[in-house]
């Protein structure tokens, strides 16, 4: 996405989730979510069922959901506008760009409410419905993330998933799909058919929509493995020179061949391998004796002017520039280099072909490393170029419930370590270099503090979540 | 294990000195597709299956993977040379459906040759395909052969487009030379009718629902997606949700004459001259005087451009990606200190000009993958300005003109010169715009020298993803007398880089015959 000369922002937009539980909603909310705020669009999930369980602090059946519950039907609406009060918030006075409006959405009632929401306050509306009939994919979902609720941490298993399943029996009768084909023809809409075999796309809008189904179009829930790590220690590494374009050290050789010993251990049935086109990380790669793929967009940040210094010489020559990159790291670009912010825009389509594959070691370099990784833990761009990366450590990386559960595996080869903190001075201001940039990672939000449902004409509270360094203003 | 490598000399490629046949690397990106796959087109006749088939395949071969359009309507006007009337189209005329069936086979038996002998890797089989029998063949060829099928499917059933798509398109072809245009236009909905009643359109909810398909629904409205099966289709699919039909115009230029382009220097971030802000408010005037709606203006993020579009004062967008190709060791240097201080470089570049990166920079190859996200929102959008760099601009320029890593280089983009690109019919019309103020030449043809040595094609073929390739005229139909002749070979150009197979050779050996990719 481009960087803006003129601070021109589009309408903000709400993504409507639609569907019966366990479909995934709260899965593709939350991914999508981690996606958008990687390449600098500034998102947040509101989830009606927190805001349920903020105001009915116990869950005792699935009687609360029966359609002919008036007090339950009267609080579940209750908080979904109070859902949407923060959606409004989040939207017009705190920054976000998108609002993920994560609840069931089964009837026309509900979605006409939210579309009538979104006029009044000019928003865009997408739905997301997520439409899945095979009995063994939603008793896995089930399993994988609604026994864990906090709606039964009282129960056993058994009963847990017998309860979940009247639940969701609830919504049955009353559920309107989405019907492009008449009802619904004017509307924003991707239909997600049985986990992606098949979808149905309706009247896209605008760039970020066209970009939200082409990655739902992407994603998979098949499991697998991403290993990360950086090349071998390099000569350069050594020398404390950063950049440029050197070979293994002996011990980044040593590297090389522990992490094939590795690999064979993983025992994996298909493994690609992936690594850039500096000398590095292809060697690291050669001793692995497996197909491999050299990707140029894996190559690791252009320093510019100070390509092959060491950070010393950088101070002594460039003594402005160095002090500048500590201030603010993430969107500090060398002359004549990149940044970071430059990197995430550079590694999209790696991530989006990541997204695509099964088991992939990625062979790359230290922040590169970094830009990955923060996408796959949901990191902010404050946090990504001050991750820890180190030379010959495999980051094991794997989907779990909603997440991604990572393992650090030292392979136990010596090496110089590379990391750098922020520097004390630089931690006390606030980023001077503030610019109008679209790509600004942002960690997805903490959600929004439920307010307690006892006057809805109350304004609702501001929230507690941590706002990001770089909110206030949307920095798109 | 010593792993040494060896960085190839135009590609700045490592490889591995030692030769592992058995090892298959590839260079750049990702495998899009593992087998050649088939596309089909579907479609009622005037729902711009054959607008569809010429500008994916001009996209896919720009991004580099060889495809080509097999379009069975040509193959009939080869085999019958007089078109009379809509007869010919009738269900129950048994002589024309047979001449259409034999010429749907020749054609895939062209698609075969394509596929397995000449290196492509996608093949687009344009005909109407509306029936499950029909279908079936193809899946059937398909099947046989180990190619993967893609169905695109356009249903459409708004008269006014449909009209639209017959006067555009359909009053001018061949068929129609001796008609008047009411004349065409009433036999051609005769003819559209005759495929009405034995349309079966793809049913992804039953009979089709283990095809990979999409189907596009009134001109890009809705659409229906089902079991995409690999990274090019889904690139396709993207493709076809960002591209649409509303007329507008593209206008391509380069910043204003810069004072580096004085100096004879190359890349930097110079401001302009005094002759480039001249042009800017040349520019500024001509911007008016187009007189349009809404226009958006997307400079890089080197000076020159952005000087150049402060002067138009209207919004402008700046993207990194639009910077000029990085130039690497020989930044900020003339051409005479290039061919001083790093003789066999320059050398090298004139070799192969698309290929060639430079040391510690880029290649044209390397542009057109940084320059494929500014083509999709290009697409996507409607009035642009594009405020770019020779190199850049040659880039998308191949793009809309549809040309081959060969001509891309050397396409000329002069300063001070406007490119006004209007999409018509199945292409796009180019006018050229000098504005009428003084600038240095920066272009530079291929060398004499580089022109005789260049026999054959690159030495140094590299299994990379990114080389376009002009779309290949269409394969020569063969005369209709037997088939159970050998169909004659393709008269068309062979792509000068061949499709991503994986190699057994390695790179030294020219590499054409076996598929250097």
């Amino acid at each position: 996405l481009p960087l803006k000369s003129v601070g021109l922002t589009n309408s903000p937009t709400v993504i409507v989730m639609v569907g019966l539980p366990a479909r995934g909603k709260t899965y593709i909310s939350k991914k999508l979510t981690r996606y958008l705020n990687w390449i600098g669009v500034p998102t947040k999930v509101f989830n009606v069922g927190e805001y349920r369980r903020e105001a009915v602090k116990h869950y005792s059946s699935y009687d609360f959901f029966r359609p002919d519950n008036e007090e339950g039907m009267n609080v579940r609406k209750q908080c979904a506008l109070a859902a949407l009060r923060d959606v409004k918030l989040y939207l017009s006075e705190e920054g976000g760009q998108i609002a993920v409006f994560d609840a069931t959405n089964t009837t026309r009632e509900r979605r006409g409410m939210v579309l009538n929401f979104a006029k009044e306050n000019g928003f865009k509306v997408f739905f997301i419905e997520s439409v899945c009939n095979d009995p063994s994919v939603v008793a896995t979902n089930v399993m994988e993330v609604k026994l864990s609720s906090p709606d039964y941490r009282d129960c056993n298993s058994t009963d847990a998933m017998e309860d979940f399943m009247k639940r969701i029996n609830c919504y049955q009768a009353s559920y309107q799909p989405l019907d492009p084909d008449n009802y619904d023809r004017d509307v924003s809409l991707i239909k997600v058919i049985d986990v992606g075999r098949r979808f149905l796309v309706n009247r896209v809008q605008d760039h970020i929509q066209s970009r939200i189904v082409y990655y739902l179009m992407n994603i998979h829930v098949q499991p697998r493995t991403i290993y990360l790590c950086r090349h071998g220690e390099s000569e350069f590494n050594l020398k404390g020179k950063i950049g440029g374009d050197s070979g293994l050290s002996n011990r980044g050789k040593k590297f090389a061949s522990a992490l094939n010993k590795f690999v064979e251990e993983q025992n994996l049935k298909d493994l690609k391998i992936w690594t850039s086109q500096l000398k590095r990380t292809i060697q690291t790669a050669e001793a692995l004796k497996l197909p491999y793929e050299q990707w140029k967009a894996l190559n690791e940040i252009d320093a510019g002017v100070c390509e092959e210094m060491t950070y010393e010489e950088i101070k002594e020559k460039h003594p402005e520039e160095f002090a500048l990159r500590d201030q603010d790291k993430y969107y500090y670009r060398y002359p004549s280099g990149e940044s970071y912010q430059d990197l995430v825009q550079r590694l999209e389509p790696v991530i989006m072909e990541l997204e695509r594959q099964e088991n992939v070691l990625v062979i790359c370099h230290q922040a590169v490393m970094r830009c990955l990784l923060a996408y796959f833990l949901d990191k902010s761009a404050a946090e990504m170029p001050y991750l820890k990366c180190p030379l010959h450590t495999v980051l094991k990386l794997t989907p779990v419930a909603y997440g991604c559960r990572v393992e650090s595996i030292c392979l136990n080869v010596e090496a110089v370590n590379t990391h750098r903190d922020q520097s004390e001075e630089a931690k006390k201001g606030p980023n001077p270099l503030m610019r109008r940039n679209s790509v600004t990672p942002l960690a997805s939000p903490e959600p929004t503090k439920k307010p307690r449902i006892n006057s809805f004409d109350e304004h609702v509270a501001s929230s507690s979540a941590a706002l990001p360094p770089l909110l206030g203003k949307a920095c798109l």
